[in-house]
């Protein structure tokens, strides 16, 4: 089971500002170990969020977003929602984590 | 006459201003890029995953005695997690020694834990897809003393003397470079590539740099402590490995912590 | 229908009947599939869009990009990407110079700013690309980014 995800979620304004740090090595497959194997590619495909069940914002990524990816986006809610973040890698792992919006 | 003292003072106002030079120019035209690119970075610190998982491993029963660490004396008593970052490196009465954090965790984890001291020094430093817990426990206990200023003692005899050591192996050159640690950060303005390096022999530059390690070092993936830090400034200079946990590797952390006194924590800090 | 059939239908819900009716495979996340095309595109833009199901994308004033005009190391580089024009459906992030050009596409749907801010991996100095899908057809901006190294190179 991959490694829990910080979500912030905060009211800027009339939206929820939602900040997610995601733990994942983001490991783009150009590189390689020091047998000159290459190590191979390992990176979060799909995300996903929602607030109180509803999709806010969907994402597909490629191994180029940065390793432990960052992530904020501004929706529509208010305090006591709750928000729900989903990530699915490439090998089918997938992740969920939830928080509050603050308020 | 008038014409011509103007223009001999406005030609040698040009040449002291030296500024105006397209390449100091160009120069402080990158630093002030390089800042918004620090400042973007911001608060949202990646290192906040290591922090949670060392808060974990801190409360967590492991090893033969499956005890957690939370009697662990970091220097302000036993369990005292908040601050203790500031005193460190220090003496402890228990061990005889002068221990900074790491060293110090290690002893907990063998006297507390049971782990043998080859077990709880094994793997200090994470890698990709290698979590390890000693880089965890360490962003967890520095995060822990936020905000706090620097306030190592330093008075103990054997706190003086690691002091010394520590200023000893700052000023010592040696490898087949015959660098020192003075060589890059014994004075003003030094720069490796588009780097500016502190001068830690002047106490604004030792508290800006000691205060922000442990940091997340974003060309690493991972978070990165003073031990580490030291170990990778051996490296570059090609000397010898800097044994983790070593009297030498606490004595020149003795050396950078005290000279940072009064500097406010703020780690872990996030770095290229 | 006999009892226990009725009780699987009811239990699986909407998600249950498109997989049954082969529209999502079993194990994917719900309604997203991943553009394997567009991720695999090299260096081209419009190749890019392409994959992505437009024909070609134009110039636009709407869309920002902030971020540093330096990084200081190019593993990870912050971007803000927000689109002034109506009808934004999607906000993607494109690097010039990677070894696939697509990095990120965000769907945004209405009720949710068009704004977002990530952090992207540079290979080397590039034009960063913002692409947005608006009202159905794509727009774009772009800016060089430097992409420098400090210390000794660790």
């Amino acid at each position: 089971m991959a490694d829990p995800m910080k979500i912030r979620a905060a009211m800027a304004g009339d939206k929820v500002e939602v900040k997610v740090l995601m733990a994942h090595e983001m490991e783009t497959g150009q590189r390689k170990d020091s047998k000159g194997a290459v190590i191979p590619a390992w990176f979060i495909q799909t995300v996903t969020a929602t607030v109180n069940g509803k999709t806010v914002l969907s994402a597909e990524w490629g191994p180029a977003v940065s390793k432990n990816p960052f992530l904020s986006f501004r929706c529509a809610g208010k305090p006591g929602d709750k928000v729900t973040i989903t990530w699915v890698d490439n090998h089918g792992d997938k992740r969920t984590d939830e928080a509050v919006v603050a308020g | 006459m008038r014409p011509n003292r103007t223009i001999a003072a406005a030609l040698l106002l040009a040449a002291g201003l030296g500024a105006g030079s397209p390449g100091a120019q160009e120069k402080s035209k990158a630093i002030q890029e390089i800042e918004k690119y620090r400042a973007a970075l911001g608060d949202d610190n990646p290192a906040e995953l290591w922090e949670s998982r060392g808060e974990d491993l801190w409360k967590a029963k492991r090893g033969p005695k499956n005890a957690s660490l939370e009697a662990c004396d970091l220097g302000l008593g036993p369990g005292v997690v908040k601050g203790a970052y500031t005193v460190l490196p220090k003496y402890f009465e228990d061990s005889g020694k002068v221990e900074d954090l790491e060293s110090r965790l290690v002893t907990c984890m063998v006297t507390l834990q049971g782990f043998t001291p080859e077990q709880a020094k094994k793997d200090p430093f994470g890698g990709p897809g290698k979590k390890v817990p000693m880089d965890a426990l360490v962003a967890y206990v520095a995060a822990q003393s936020r905000g706090m200023k620097m306030n190592v003692a330093g008075t103990h005899p054997k706190e003086v003397e690691a002091y010394e050591m520590g200023r000893k192996i700052f000023f010592y050159h040696g490898g087949p470079h015959d660098f020192a640690c003075e060589t890059c950060h014994g004075a003003d303005d030094k720069r490796i590539r588009l780097q500016d390096l502190p001068n830690l022999t002047k106490t604004s530059d030792a508290q800006r740099a000691y205060t922000t390690w442990p940091a997340y070092r974003v060309s690493q993936g991972e978070v990165r402590s003073m031990q580490w830090r030291l170990n990778d400034c051996f490296r570059q200079q090609r000397f010898p490995e800097l044994e983790f946990a070593s009297p030498a590797s606490i004595a020149l952390t003795m050396f950078l912590a005290k000279n940072a006194n009064g500097g406010v924590m703020n780690a872990p800090a996030i770095k290229r | 229908m006999n009892g226990s059939r009725r009780k699987v239908l009811q239990g699986t819900g909407v998600l249950g009947l498109a997989m049954m009716a082969g529209l999502f495979k079993p194990g994917s996340a719900w309604a997203e599939e991943w553009n394997k095309a567009a991720f695999e595109v090299k260096n081209s833009l419009n190749d890019a869009v392409k994959a992505l199901g437009g024909s070609a994308a134009t110039e636009s004033k709407d869309i920002t990009m902030t971020s540093p005009d330096i990084a200081e190391n190019g593993a990870v580089v912050p971007f803000a990407v927000a689109s002034k024009l109506p009808k934004t459906e999607s906000i993607a992030i494109l690097v010039e110079k990677n070894p696939n050009i697509l990095a990120a596409n965000f769907f945004i749907p209405d009720g949710t700013e068009p704004w977002v801010n990530t952090r992207i991996k540079m290979g080397q100095t590039s034009n960063v690309i913002a692409l947005v899908k608006a009202d159905g057809k794509y727009y774009y901006t772009s800016k060089e980014v430097k992409v420098t190294l400090g210390g000794c190179g660790g």
